[in-house]
């Protein structure tokens, strides 16, 4: 039966080739933007270097003060204070990595400028984080004490520092004015890792604003690494229960909200979150408007066009009817034939998405970020396929199948 | 076999009514063969059409091997047809799409058989119609009466035990015609398949056991 309905379904797609290019290319095209958008995505929330261990971590990236009378709010990143005196304390965390968002600082090779994104971090940062060390090591807690101006750079920093050389372990690179020893070169990520990217490394304790400065916003954010996941519920409920008890210190305020969040969590309260709302439905709700709106428009354009082919068919539905197809034998059989239709589509779509995301690989669009088809984002596409099928199959369909046989027959 | 009580069919749009079948009732007894004649709209092919269940009358009773099929669903119509009738088009109604072996296994795909009997059977219809050599061609290569020896193929397949002609031989020379009425006989003597054909050609009609008159929808002889 099936082998039957595939040869049919291949030769009406033969039948009519620019309708057959018009639809292969509405499912193909709509599947490869959202293949490379569910890739980009899945590369953004997927583990990935050097933050491995999404699934043990709760990140806290942002403090928002809040004056409940007259709804002002304050919003920034946590102080080195908050995050060290409050958040370190914790009995439940494994490690706790406190770190700066990067920011730039000019340095001069040669006379030519070059801009270089610098972060500071703790010691633990590089226990959280698992960066792959092409030479050297990270720097001790003891040179954080000690203030040491000691760094850790990417390789593409090294290249771009110090030209084609084999080791930078042990010279010297300044940024801002300031000469640094490097102790270690680790391997480049990507910048959409706002937590962890960074050109250069440095001790926290060279920072020249002060990190010892009381207060709870700053320019610092941390990650909360817990033993197990397992352990994660535990660590948030102490989180929590810590939180709850730091004071505000600002009397301009009279609420303070910092949260523990997942990772995703984190992304969604830096550009939906507010308060207590993390925004994650919001983004989800959103993000799903946007997959719905999109897949939309090339199902109707589908639909319009299966039921003009099906239509055109009409003698067929009536011989078909005639000989024994019942009404719901009719719909499976051109649902199927539909799903072989766009399960071609999806086959293009996959060759189209594999030659959008190799050229965006290599354009280096953003620097370090290779995205990739693995089993998450081919899954997506062919349930994608799936839903395409069936939504535009069943509406002709059922409409086809609704007709009478002699007016079916006539109509040839 | 097939039995017709006052089985009427009106056809209406807004401002029209017709009355295409008018009060017919007949009785058509197992493997006779028989013509329905009369001019053109005067309802025959509806006639037809209500026998094979391909359309519903307005009105009456129809009762095809002593089961009152007038209440049958959708399923039940689809079995039904499939079981016991098989019909042939004056335009054969061949699917372009499909090879001729694949449009005679046609009616095989809508009851529980294999791909090996689904061939076989279908096989051995083309052979009975002398297609036996045409298995893999395209309806589009084959001549008018190979198409509707086709058809016929395509009616006898699945052994039904009433086939429903409509002008069978309206779209062939009298050569051809003849050949394919030569097959309908032997279909109707050595298998004892009942058949009933609407036929404008007397010839025709003069070669089956009864022929029904029509006029304006009702049946003068």
């Amino acid at each position: 039966m099936l082998k039957n309905y595939f040869k049919i379904a291949i030769a009406v797609l033969k039948r009519r080739k620019f309708f057959t290019f018009i639809s292969l290319f509405g499912i193909s095209f709509t599947l490869t933007i959202l293949m490379v958008a569910t890739a980009f995505t899945d590369k953004m929330f997927s583990p990935d270097y050097p933050d491995y261990k999404r699934a043990r971590s709760l990140y806290i990236t942002r403090v928002q003060l809040e004056n409940s009378k007259d709804g002002w709010i304050n919003v920034s990143s946590a102080s080195y204070h908050l995050l060290s005196k409050y958040i370190s304390k914790l009995k439940t965390p494994e490690k706790v990595a406190i770190f700066t968002f990067s920011s730039p600082a000019n340095t001069y090779i040669n006379n030519k400028k070059l801009v270089i994104e610098y972060k500071y971090t703790n010691a633990d940062y590089w226990d959280v984080a698992e960066y792959q060390f092409l030479e050297g090591k990270p720097y001790s807690k003891q040179q954080i004490e000690q203030a040491a101006h000691v760094a850790v750079i990417t390789a593409a920093t090294r290249k771009n520092y110090f030209g084609d050389v084999a080791t930078a372990v042990g010279k010297y690179i300044e940024a801002d004015n300031v000469s640094y020893r490097v102790v270690g070169v680790v391997k480049d990520l990507p910048r959409t890792l706002r937590n962890f990217y960074a050109d250069l490394y440095l001790p926290y304790t060279v920072s020249k604003s002060d990190y010892k400065e009381v207060g709870l916003l700053g320019g610092y954010g941390a990650v909360l690494l817990a033993r197990s996941e397992a352990e994660m519920p535990k660590m948030k409920a102490e989180y929590e229960q810590m939180i709850a008890k730091v004071p505000h210190g600002d009397k301009e305020f009279d609420l303070m909200y910092v949260n523990a969040d997942t990772s995703l969590e984190a992304f969604s309260r830096n550009i939906f979150g507010n308060g207590a709302n993390s925004g994650i439905w919001l983004m989800i709700t959103i993000m799903s408007l946007v997959i719905l709106l999109f897949l939309l428009l090339p199902t109707i354009n589908l639909i319009n066009i299966n039921i003009t082919r099906i239509m055109e068919r009409s003698s067929e539905i009536g011989v078909r009817k005639a000989f024994g197809a019942s009404s719901r034998t009719l719909v499976y059989q051109f649902v199927v034939e539909n799903i072989i239709l766009t399960l071609l589509g999806g086959l293009i779509g996959v060759v189209l998405s594999i030659i959008v995301i190799y050229a965006f690989n290599q354009s280096n669009l953003v620097p370090n970020l290779s995205l990739s088809l693995n089993l998450t984002v081919l899954s997506f596409g062919l349930v994608i396929c799936l839903l395409f099928g069936l939504l535009s199959g069943v509406y002709p369909a059922w409409r086809m199948s609704r007709l009478n046989v002699v007016t079916a027959l006539k109509s040839q | 076999m097939i039995r017709l009580q006052n089985i009427e069919k009106v056809y209406r749009t807004d401002t029209v009514e017709t009355l295409a079948v008018n009060g017919i009732s007949l009785d058509v007894a197992k493997g006779e063969f028989l013509s329905i004649m009369g001019p053109s709209g005067c309802g025959k092919s509806t006639l037809l059409n209500i026998m094979g269940l391909l359309d519903e009358p307005s009105k009456g009773i129809i009762r095809i091997d002593d089961q009152d099929v007038s209440k049958f669903s959708d399923q039940q119509l689809a079995k039904f047809r499939n079981k016991k009738l098989g019909f042939i088009f004056q335009s054969y109604h061949l699917i372009n799409d499909l090879q001729v072996i694949d449009n005679v296994e046609l009616p095989l795909l809508y009851r529980a058989s294999s791909a090996k009997e689904r061939k076989d059977l279908a096989t051995e219809a083309l052979e009975k119609v002398g297609l036996s050599n045409r298995l893999r061609h395209f309806p589009n290569q084959l001549s008018g009466g190979q198409r509707q020896r086709v058809a016929i193929a395509r009616a006898i397949v699945g052994k039904p035990q009433i086939i429903l002609a409509d002008e069978p031989t309206g779209n062939l020379d009298s050569a051809m015609g003849n050949e394919i009425m030569e097959i309908l006989i032997n279909l109707n003597k050595n298998d004892g398949t009942t058949i009933i054909m609407v036929t404008h050609d007397e010839n025709m009609a003069h070669k089956t056991h009864r022929l029904v008159r029509l006029f304006d929808g009702s049946q003068v002889v």
